[in-house]
């Protein structure tokens, strides 16, 4: 007997989700401007029409709670699909966003924290069924949000690579790459693609790859310039890639690196005459002084 | 646009085919023109690799958006005799020739994510994504 | 669609188009060798400016075709390969043994036109 009572007594305690969802519907606006009064409160919502901000937490209230409702998140998922592509909110910072979102948590947390606070029981349970939920959210919106920004900014970043054209040309038919810094493979691919495309607008038979600023020359790094001197072969130029040091030389040539394509000198001056006499140039070396060649 | 498109393989006029639905996609979605000559030369190799060994099969292709990232995903299907040893067709001998013929290895160097299912007498599933970068 | 051919003076000038089929390839390979034969010709100059992908079966193709002809005395040299087609081929580890490549069909006669004016005044 004493444990159904306590059974039933559990069961009457419990908040069920029509309960939650009841209670967010009702008060809907209420809790959206009780939000939306937070953010300006905390200043977050600078670079925001009043027309968007109604718009999108409109939105994102009324998605909030339809997940809750339906214990699904597709809702969700696709809001935050949405809102990249059109843009929304895309003036704004992802402090903000996901302050935002948090402040959203709270708002609409606190409003339990009200209804139920003479009773820990029902309100333990009101919790239980929405903290997850709202957690959940906010990570879906905010790592969506940061996700098109990081997109957004490594378009910009190729875009500016793409402009400062690291690939000089010299001379009629013969270009000259000087890379510095570290190469990963997406920097290795980015710098084969332009060297490439160089290679058929200038019209180039020849191109000088330089790699003495390359700090870390190891087995992937001469995997890449493999491809890339392959890759400028079938476009019809010779690549020659100065810089390589004796020692990275025996380095590669004993993990297996097959060096016996790599058409390699010392230093770039070496390189770049080796180019000319490639392309038919005769290579003379006048002292300025002394008018004497060399 | 649908949201997968299916192009069913069973001459080497579909291998054109195939591969240049998978570009347009790959183009709609705006991924670079190196990444569309790599996605549709992987399904080139995909799908001559149906005609090879299985006489038919299909490829599909569907548009991949996750979090923002958008992406190219291709399914090459066949019920034919199934490759018995996955691990040594996938072994890239390819450039020097010795690789069984398939063209297993190359799609996999050309695309970001390549998994292959495969049961003797059932047959082949590949399954490959790419990624703008 | 058969790959068109053009005689220019002691070359073959083979344009392949956007997406030939692997049957179109194969005749050209045909094409090329009766050609070569019988105008006794010098060079044969592949053009795949227009070619969208190239793929194992298209690159054994050429090298295919590049050995019957060298066999009769016909040097092959494939011309037009595009920026992304090249990084495709060698990220796949694809090459073209045995035939030159040059960036366009200009560059691919003047290629033939030189080893040409070198063979008269070497002897």
């Amino acid at each position: 007997m004493q444990s159904t009572k306590t059974r039933s007594t559990a069961k009457a305690r419990e908040v069920t989700v029509e309960e939650l969802v009841t209670h967010f519907r009702e008060r809907r606006e209420s809790l959206r401007t009780q939000w939306v009064q937070a953010m300006m409160t905390k200043d977050l919502l600078s670079g925001l029409t009043e027309e968007e901000v109604h718009t999108e937490s409109t939105a994102i209230s009324d998605t909030c709670v339809g997940c809750l409702e339906t214990g699904k998140y597709d809702d969700a998922e696709s809001y935050a699909k949405r809102m990249t592509e059109r843009g929304a909110l895309r003036g704004m910072m992802p402090e903000q966003i996901l302050a935002g979102m948090l402040t959203l948590r709270d708002v609409y947390g606190r409003s339990l924290f009200e209804r139920y606070r003479r009773d820990p029981a029902r309100l333990l349970s009101a919790l239980d069924a929405y903290e997850p939920v709202a957690s959940r959210i906010v990570s879906i919106i905010a790592v969506a949000f940061v996700a098109e920004r990081e997109r957004v900014v490594r378009q910009q970043q190729d875009a500016m690579r793409e402009m400062s054209t690291p690939v000089l040309q010299i001379r009629e038919g013969l270009l000259l790459l000087p890379i510095i810094g570290l190469v990963d493979s997406l920097r290795a691919r980015q710098l084969t693609e332009q060297l490439l495309r160089s290679i058929r607008a200038a019209r180039a038979k020849v191109a000088v790859v330089d790699i003495t600023g390359v700090p870390v020359v190891d087995s992937k790094v001469a995997n890449h310039l493999l491809q890339t001197i392959s890759a400028a072969q079938l476009m019809g130029a010779k690549v020659i890639v100065t810089g390589l040091s004796a020692e990275i030389a025996t380095t590669l040539v004993a993990v297996g690196v097959d060096l016996s394509k790599i058409h390699t000198l010392c230093d770039l001056q070496g390189g770049i005459d080796e180019a000319d006499r490639l392309l038919g140039y005769r290579v003379l070396h006048v002292r300025e002084e002394t008018g004497r060649t060399q | 646009m649908a949201d997968e498109t299916r192009v069913p393989i069973n001459s080497d006029a579909d291998i054109v085919d195939a591969r240049q639905l998978g570009r347009a996609l790959a183009a709609q979605l705006g991924l670079s023109t190196t990444d569309q000559v790599l996605i549709a030369t992987a399904i080139s190799e995909l799908a001559r690799n149906i005609i090879q060994y299985a006489k038919q099969g299909e490829i599909l292709l569907s548009a991949l958006n996750q979090g923002g990232r958008r992406g190219v995903i291709v399914i090459a299907r066949d019920e034919g005799p199934g490759i018995p040893d996955v691990e040594r067709a996938l072994q890239d001998g390819y450039s020097t020739g010795e690789s069984l013929g398939l063209g297993l290895p190359g799609a996999r160097r050309l695309m970001d994510e390549f998994e292959i299912v495969s049961e003797v007498g059932k047959g082949t599933t590949v399954t490959a994504r790419k990624w703008a970068k | 669609m058969r790959v068109p051919i053009l005689k220019q003076g002691d070359c073959l000038i083979a344009s392949v188009q956007a997406a030939p089929t692997d049957t179109a390839l194969v005749q050209l390979q045909q094409d090329l060798v009766e050609q070569a034969g019988r105008f006794h010709s010098r060079g044969a100059i592949i053009d795949v400016t227009a070619l969208d992908v190239m793929d194992s079966f298209a690159c054994r193709a050429l090298r295919a075709v590049t050995q019957v002809l060298r066999l009769r005395g016909t040097e092959t040299a494939v011309v037009g390969i595009q920026p992304e087609v090249a990084f495709s081929m060698a990220q796949l580890g694809l090459t073209l043994e045995g035939a030159a490549t040059a960036l366009d069909l200009g560059e691919g006669l003047a290629h033939f036109q030189k080893s040409k004016g070198g063979a008269n005044r070497g002897g």
